[in-house]
């Protein structure tokens, strides 16, 4: 019988620092079995349990773009046990992945619309992955303009620095690049939170969903601000984070309501979330 | 198959004569409790004095503990850090005497493990394995409320053969291939005519009779979650709750599990165990942030997740077979049945003898 608890072996291919303070690192993973790869398909705003034998597993959101091929990748924050000793593991070692799991940005909706995309620290990671499968060349033309509000701590926070230098450059992509603060004199772009940067940049909700992705704070002041803009319930798109263990809907614990977060989440509408109870 | 008579004695031996064939678990006494134990020649089984036992039959399916997968540390091994399924066989097993509502928890159960998305390989392939031979009740304790969950004291659901105790005898019915297959390996029993068909009839539409009537899924199912989460009464419910976790530990329709990683020198195994609700580090994120960090939180969380979330999940009766453990198991008295007449606004249940 199948065992949805069996993760794939993956070689951890190669390691980048991420940020300044060298809290978060990228894994890129490769596939130790062909037909793993090949049975790895998924869709940005999915999610994987990384499991690190002898540790345990976490649930990381996926940031690579199912149009890279060839590996997967996950930025990840060092909390606790496991992400901890992830971060010391080294390239060559041997780890496992489980998944994809959970739902997608909803990508059928998302065809034909403008997309709003405003993450804040950490949680830029599938937003990234969202980006690069937008702006492939196959993909580019099924969306309207896109435009990104990304904000950090201070610049030594953004997660991949290079990506989004490259993308400021191309003109079929709307950056907005913020920090809450910086002493760099040099620096080029916002100064702000990101919900006021939000609402001095985005200035129409016309025919336009919204994802938004942060910490809850971020999330709870952006709100208002989209729905100012027009933004409806429907139209704005939320990731959201609780502990997990199965990442499959059985062991219990990442429920908000009736809905499992692992399961039938990470992804839901602001629509969806106001019959639930804020318990998250 | 008709169904059969055996004299109680006649029918303890037949089971011994299984033992080839299933590893039978029956009701022994131990101390003031009871628990389902496997069959051997000197057990005594206590069919006859038992109302339920303390644990329920939950474990035979579904560990405690259970070892899932097993992986080597050592850089030297070729295998290193990949995770091995650890061996196992599903043996042909049988509860015999179980009760009616502990039955009824298995289809509750198999809801979250048995999934269109996903089967749960080892709680699916033991389930499969077992062979459930339900006791009717004679005599429901007072604590009992399976009729109000939908259930009741011979209820058939989920049972492969159901025994009514006659007195002197059993008679004993399959309901299912399953069920005809073990009766067809017992020996002795004869042929039940019409007239100890009518005495089980009779037997169990009295005993019926004595229990509440079903809590009406409907009331509650037509609340918004909302409505009832926001509602003033969950500080009194979970005043004098300790959070110890009895409740969902004997609970024979609590499935929550938590997955550990242990390490014995280069070797490993990855091992789920039960957990519960109960417990603030259920939902602990490593940030420290806590979505249900207060005890009234986890506490309305047991009761929204039997009352409403299940039943907006599933649209198919509570997640409670009204067994009564944790009714009187609680240390400190805390009422199930309370509850639910909070949540749902309709008359308390409770046995009208
Ligand atoms: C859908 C989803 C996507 C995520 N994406 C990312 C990401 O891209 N990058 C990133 O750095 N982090 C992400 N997280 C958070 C990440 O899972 C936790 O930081 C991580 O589990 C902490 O594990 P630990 O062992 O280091 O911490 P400990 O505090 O030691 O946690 C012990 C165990 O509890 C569970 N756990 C603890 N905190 C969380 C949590 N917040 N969410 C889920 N399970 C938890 C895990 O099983 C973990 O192994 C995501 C969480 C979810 C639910
Ligand atoms: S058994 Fe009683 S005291 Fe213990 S957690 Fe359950 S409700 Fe609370
Ligand atoms: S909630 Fe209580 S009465 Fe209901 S099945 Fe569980 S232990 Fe039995
Ligand atoms: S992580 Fe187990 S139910 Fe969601």
């Amino acid at each position: 019988m199948e065992n949805p608890y069996l993760p794939y072996p993956v070689c951890i291919d190669n390691i980048v620092t991420e940020t300044d303070d060298r809290s978060l690192k990228t894994f890129r993973l490769v596939f130790i079995n062909p037909e793993d790869r090949d049975n790895f398909v998924y869709a940005p705003g999915q999610f994987a349990e990384l499991s690190v034998p002898g540790k345990g597993e976490i649930p990381i959101g996926i940031a690579s773009s199912p149009t890279e091929e060839g590996f997967v990748s996950f930025t990840v924050n060092r909390v606790g046990l496991v992400s901890t000793f992830l971060h010391n593991m080294k390239e060559g070692d041997i780890i496992g992945i489980r998944g994809p799991l959970g739902n997608s940005y909803p990508w059928d909706r998302m065809e034909g619309k403008n997309v709003v995309i405003i993450g804040g620290g950490f949680a830029f990671t599938t937003l990234r992955s969202s980006i690069v499968f937008m702006i492939d060349p196959k993909n580019r033309s099924r969306f309207n303009n896109i435009r990104v509000v990304y904000g950090a701590r201070n610049p030594g926070m953004l997660l991949y620095r290079d990506e989004l230098m490259a993308w400021e450059k191309r003109d079929d992509i709307e950056m907005h690049i913020t920090v809450d603060g910086t002493d760099d004199p040099d620096w080029k772009y916002n100064v702000g939170f990101v919900p006021s940067v939000t609402e001095e940049k985005i200035t129409s909700a016309d025919n336009a969903i919204a994802i938004v992705c942060g910490p809850p704070i971020m999330i709870k002041f952006t709100q208002p601000v989209l729905e100012k803009l027009g933004f409806s319930p429907e139209n704005i798109i939320l990731s959201l984070e609780m502990r997990m263990k199965c990442g499959i809907g059985m062991c219990g614990r990442c429920n908000i309501g009736d809905k499992y977060v692992c399961k039938d989440g990470p992804v839901f509408s602001q629509a969806e979330m106001k019959r639930l109870p804020p318990e998250y | 198959m008709g169904d059969k008579i055996f004299t109680k004695q006649g029918w303890v031996e037949s089971l011994r004569g299984l033992a080839g064939d299933y590893m039978v678990f029956v009701p022994v006494k131990e101390g003031d409790m009871y628990a389902f134990r496997h069959l051997d020649n000197d057990t005594k089984v206590a069919f006859d004095d038992y109302h339920n036992t303390r644990m329920s039959p939950k474990s035979i399916v579904y560990p405690q503990s259970e070892r899932m997968f097993e992986y080597s540390l050592d850089k030297q091994d070729p295998d290193c850090n990949i995770l091995k399924e650890v061996p196992k066989t599903f043996a042909p097993q049988a509860i015999v005497g179980i009760r009616p509502c502990d039955a009824h928890a298995f289809q509750i159960s198999k809801r979250n493990f048995d999934t269109p998305e996903y089967r749960d390989p080892w709680w699916v392939q033991r389930y499969e394995a077992t062979t459930l031979i339900g006791l009717g009740c004679n005599s429901p304790r007072s604590t009992c409320f399976c009729t109000a969950m939908g259930g009741g004291p011979f209820d058939e659901e989920g049972l492969d053969v159901l025994m009514f105790d006659m007195g002197e005898t059993y008679l004993v019915r399959a309901l299912t291939d399953k069920g005809e297959a073990f009766l067809g390996k017992l020996n002795g029993g004869r042929s039940a005519d019409k007239t100890d068909r009518e005495a089980a009839l009779r037997l169990s539409d009295h005993v019926r009779d004595g229990m509440p009537d079903v809590v009406p899924v409907d009331p509650i199912r037509n609340k918004e979650i909302k409505d009832i989460f926001d509602a003033s009464f969950w500080d009194d419910v979970a005043f004098a709750c300790l959070n110890c976790g009895t409740c969902t530990f004997l609970c024979p329709a609590c499935w929550c599990f938590d997955v550990q990683d242990e390490v014995y020198g280069r070797e490993g195994d990855r091992i789920r165990n039960w957990d519960s609700c109960m417990f603030p580090l259920f939902t602990l994120h490593g940030s420290g942030h806590n979505p249900r960090a207060k005890k009234f939180q986890r506490v309305r969380q047991r009761f929204m997740h039997k009352f409403k979330y299940y039943v907006d999940k599933f649209d198919d009766g509570f997640q409670c077979t009204g067994c009564g453990r944790c009714v009187q198991f609680c240390p400190v008295n805390i009422d199930i049945r309370d509850v639910l007449r909070l949540m749902s606004d309709e008359p308390p249940v409770r046995l009208s003898a």
